[in-house]
């Protein structure tokens, strides 16, 4: 990390702030998981850490090896892309097997399965839990 | 051609990455990137993907600005409730509603915006009667949240996907 003295000053300060706001983000996206009531709100809480946290921490990164100009900003690019694109799947996986153990046991206040008249009897149902 | 490399810009695509992600235009790597691409697109051929033709592509970036902006805004949303859940409990609560969408590609990208936006959490859809059921953290008016996004994901997802 001998790296950060060689920044300019205005740069150090812009990424010591970007860094500093993606870890608060962070932290309060883990303190929500503490302090929010029910398993549906937790669900919330680390896509802070996901969405926030991720993308200000990599444009940290992506500013301070910009201007050292000793790595292409690409990897940056890349964690971005894949964390948007593999939380969707774990979130909705907890969130289904949540729905689906509440609607079983009967015990909370969760919507029952919405019912209608089916469109297509063909159709493959991907996502019936 | 179309038998050994069923998607062409998947497979180039998969190369680039792999030649950033190593820095290098050595041989070996484009070797070792073209034979991992080419195995990575077979099982993706397997996979039988659901292939959607993108009608409207200009309308991608207004789309992903308007993402950019509800990002940033629903992030300070959650975090002033998780400041003040110990005070003010957050008023959560379930949500369903009909979306007009029938490509399976579209969808996913839904799902992966209201994903991203925290705030929003995909639980469950039906394609059988097209009801989607979210779980939304500040739900104190189900109708703005519907007309929401309605508006701005659904009628322009419909239109880039056709």
């Amino acid at each position: 990390m001998s790296h950060v003295t060689d920044l300019p000053i205005w740069a150090a300060a812009l990424v010591c702030l970007l860094l500093l706001a993606g870890s608060a983000m962070t932290l309060i996206g883990a303190l929500g998981l503490l302090k929010l009531d029910s398993f549906y709100s937790r669900l919330h809480a680390p896509t802070l850490a996901a969405s926030g946290g991720v993308l200000l921490i990599s444009l940290a990164s992506m500013i301070c090896f910009a201007v050292l100009q000793s790595r292409w900003i690409f990897h940056e690019v890349l964690i971005v892309s894949f964390v948007v694109l593999t939380t969707p799947v774990t979130l909705m996986m907890l969130g289904q097997s949540a729905l689906y153990r509440d609607r079983f046991e009967g015990e909370h206040d969760v919507p029952s399965k919405p019912s209608g008249e089916p469109v297509d009897p063909d159709l493959d149902n991907g996502a019936d839990v | 051609m179309r038998v050994w490399l069923p998607y062409p810009l998947l497979f180039l695509g998969l190369l680039i990455v792999w030649l950033l992600i190593n820095q290098s235009l050595s041989p070996g790597q484009i070797v070792l990137g073209a034979i991992l691409s080419a195995l990575l697109v077979w099982i993706m051929g397997n996979l039988q993907p659901h292939k959607s033709t993108l009608r409207r592509a200009g309308l991608l970036l207004p789309l992903a600005g308007h993402i950019a902006v509800d990002v940033f805004r629903s992030n300070l949303a959650v975090m002033k409730v998780i400041l003040k859940a110990g005070r003010h409990p957050a008023n959560s609560g379930f949500l369903t509603m009909k979306i007009e969408l029938e490509d399976e590609n579209a969808l996913a990208m839904l799902a992966c915006i209201l994903t991203a936006t925290p705030g929003t959490a995909w639980l469950e859809h039906d394609r059988q009667t097209k009801l989607l059921t979210l779980h939304v953290l500040d739900l104190e008016n189900e109708q703005y949240w519907i007309d929401l996004i309605t508006r701005r994901y659904v009628t322009p997802l419909k239109e880039i996907f056709g």
